[in-house]
């Protein structure tokens, strides 16, 4: 089974770029997407926000270098949400 | 229901799974494809969707013409904050009021460099209006705490620089301003303390906000009320330290959507586009229970039961928008005499029959009904919004009528009322003595349409139309839209005999025939020429070859007149008798009895159907009728 965290990722990043058929990959940086432009970035951090009910702090969203890093730091927050 | 309303533009349908696929849709269609554009920014769209759609509009700029039936307009936006966000946001809103919007941006944080500089990107850019967006950072507001006078000076230097950035952009690009209230920051001074103290933010802002208003207010530029959507929503979750620090976003994101939407409010309001009337069901709406069902006693209103409060409430706030100019209609399903009895014996009821300009209660579907009543006003459906407790029935007529704004509603009847207010179709930019007897205008205009139907003291009602007819005998000038009506009409036309101009300048120039042209003017305008008649003369008695008149006119005893006129004329020239003719044909059978209502007798009836009646001039007084007569021409006798 697909990993829930990827999938809700991947529809976010879709209706945040527009692109039905956008793959996410763990290396992927804003280069390799089409519009992912700052005010885009902040549209898709609040998104991901959003979806999973989770809240970043700047340093964490400064910290962000790829889409991996995104997918664990996602992970990392419904973690603590579900143990709290 | 908490800020959500407001967020999730929850008066507004969910928007489709296939969203995405109809705003990509757009680009490929190669046509005009305004009314798919405004059917999909009619949604409750989200700061994504939003953006999805506006991409779809920005693609289709190059051919405006695909754009249609948007109507352009041309947004200037200068803020001392991160615009850029805004932009999508605005333009896929403004579709939703029939806009084609375009956004110029200003350089970040240049509001008074791009209003002064007359080669500035805003002002070559001619806008129809430019958006000051400048939240408290953008001014200088900072006081010393306790010195009332120096805060006066801050307050005056603030409302002075946004007159010069008004006074500069007017004259370099001849654009009107779109000014801001103030969201004021939640971090206090003191506490309580702040709003009493001058100097505090809490003090000087809500001072600017008011100083503010009434500097600008009834000037040809309008104000946004930020600040009351802040407060409205909630100013903590308005400030978002953490977006302000990023990326210099003035407010939280999730309240984009409702910005753009209460900003092109106002745009629509400036083109004439707010909604002019307010159709409302009965059962379950007006009323709690069914009043077919449940009888008089049965139904819930009125005060001591919350949901019977609550209905109450909703007629009330109905009120409040008649008040100022909303015409009020009712649509149920429901036998019309049903329908009209807690109106007319309900203690509780607040509102009355007096109050709405149209009553459709039948059992035909919305759609029709809300179609007949845009009929009855003369207005577009543009102008309707229909408020409806049933999801069945707000469907139909969304999907029959697009055009009329159908508010999604929350099952508590509780919250109609602030759901239908949320949605700003009424936004309006000035208030004027006219908008109070608007909603009586246009009553009044529908009770015009609807007089054929009317029973009670027509007399009455009739004078206070001011009605002023003329009489003139044919002449060159009417002789175009006297050939126009001889040759049109049908319905009100005795013997439906058909001339040319030619004819009628032969008619005109016979002198033993006497031709009447008449105009009705009244309290609502011209009603332009309203009826025309031909006799020709034989000895001492007239054949009335041609009768006809507008069925506009209907009811409003034009028809007496016109025949007193007659009377009038035939007496001076010692005419004896009138012998009037009704030729039957597939159109006019409303006119079978004209003659027989005039007082005319009938003398013959002829093989083809037709009937001939006559009236002896000396038989006839003058009679008293509601309207002012004017004789134009030299062939008017003395009256």
């Amino acid at each position: 089974m697909q990993d829930p965290i990827l999938t809700g990722l991947t529809s976010v990043f879709r209706e945040v770029f527009d692109d039905d058929e956008l793959v996410l990959k763990p290396e992927m940086t804003a280069d390799d997407v089409d519009g992912w432009d700052s005010l885009a970035h902040i549209r898709l951090i609040l998104s991901v926000q959003k979806a999973f009910g989770i809240k970043f702090s700047p340093v964490e969203m400064n910290r962000l270098k790829n889409v991996g890093d995104l997918i664990a730091l996602t992970k990392d927050k419904q973690g603590q949400g579900v143990a709290r | 229901m908490s800020e959500q309303l407001y967020t999730e533009l929850q008066w507004l349908p969910r928007p489709p799974e296939d969203f995405s696929k109809r705003c990509r849709a757009l680009r490929e269609s190669g046509g005009e494809v305004g009314r798919e554009i405004r059917a999909l920014a009619s949604f409750a769209l989200d700061e994504n969707k939003l953006v999805k759609l506006a991409n779809s509009i920005e693609s289709l700029r190059p051919s405006p013409n695909y754009l249609r039936p948007l109507i352009p307009f041309r947004l200037g936006i200068v803020s001392n904050a991160t615009s850029h966000f805004m932009v999508p946001a605005l333009t896929a809103t403004a579709a939703r009021y029939g806009i084609a919007l375009e956004c110029i941006e200003a350089n970040y944080g240049q509001v008074m460099q791009e209003a002064l500089a007359p080669d500035s990107m805003i002002n070559r850019a001619r806008a129809d209006a430019v958006l000051v967006a400048i939240d408290y950072r953008g001014l200088a507001l900072n006081a010393p705490l306790g010195d009332s006078a120096a805060a006066d000076t801050v307050l005056a230097a603030a409302i002075d620089e946004l007159r010069a950035i008004r006074d500069a952009l007017r004259k370099n690009s001849g654009a009107s301003c779109i000014f801001q209230t103030l969201a004021r920051p939640v971090e206090a001074t003191f506490g309580s303390l702040d709003l009493a103290l001058p100097g505090t933010s809490r003090n000087v802002i809500d001072l600017f906000n008011r100083a503010l208003a009434t500097t600008l207010a009834g000037k040809e530029d309008l104000l946004l009320d930020v600040g009351g959507l802040a407060e409205t929503v909630g100013l903590s979750a308005w400030h978002d330290a953490n977006l302000w620090n990023i990326g210099k976003i003035p407010f939280a994101n999730c309240f984009l959507p409702i910005y753009a939407d209460l900003t092109c409010r106002l745009i629509a309001a400036l083109r004439g586009k707010s909604r002019r009337c307010l159709v409302l069901d009965l059962d379950n709406t007006l009323w709690g229970g069914v009043i077919g069902d449940d009888g008089l006693e049965g139904i819930v209103l009125g005060q001591g039961d919350p949901s019977g409060e609550a209905h109450l409430e909703i007629q009330r706030a109905a009120l409040v928008l008649r008040e100022r100019g909303i015409v009020l209609a009712v649509s149920s399903k429901n036998n019309d005499e049903t329908a009209r009895l807690p109106f007319q014996k309900h203690p509780e009821m607040l509102l009355r029959e007096n109050h709405l300009a149209v009553f459709q209660a039948n059992w035909n579907d919305k759609a029709t009904n809300i179609r007949a009543i845009a009929a009855e006003l003369s207005l577009g459906l543009e102008s309707f919004v229909f408020l409806d407790d049933n999801p069945a029935e707000r469907r139909l007529v969304r999907d029959m009528l697009p055009d009329v704004a159908v508010p999604e509603l929350p099952d508590d009847p509780a919250l109609f009322v602030r759901t239908l207010l949320a949605a700003g179709y009424f936004e309006a930019i000035a208030y004027s003595p006219e908008d109070q007897k608007r909603a009586d205008f246009y009553q009044d205009n529908a009770r015009r349409v609807a007089l054929q139907r009317a029973t009670g003291d027509l007399d009455a009602y009739l004078a206070t139309l001011n009605m002023t007819i003329t009489f003139q005998p044919f002449d060159e000038v009417g002789r175009a839209r006297i050939a126009q009506l001889i040759s049109k009409s049908n319905q009100f036309n005795l013997t439906t005999r058909r001339y040319s101009e030619a004819q009628v300048a032969e008619i005109e120039a016979d002198p033993s025939c006497l031709t009447l042209q008449v105009r009705l003017v009244d309290t609502f305008g011209d009603n332009g020429m309203i009826s025309v008649v031909i006799c020709r003369q034989d000895a001492a008695v007239w054949q009335i070859d041609t009768w006809l008149m507008s069925c506009r006119v209907l009811g409003r005893r034009v028809e007496q007149a016109v025949l007193q006129e007659l009377l009038i004329h035939a007496r001076a020239l010692g005419i004896t008798r009138i012998i009037g003719t009704y030729r039957p044909t597939e159109r006019n059978r409303l006119v079978e009895d004209h003659y027989s209502k005039l007082g005319f007798t009938e003398c013959e009836r002829l093989a083809d159907g037709s009937t001939v009646w006559g009236l002896d001039v000396g038989d006839w007084t003058e009679v008293s009728l509601p309207m002012k007569v004017v004789r134009i021409g030299d062939t008017a006798p003395v009256g």
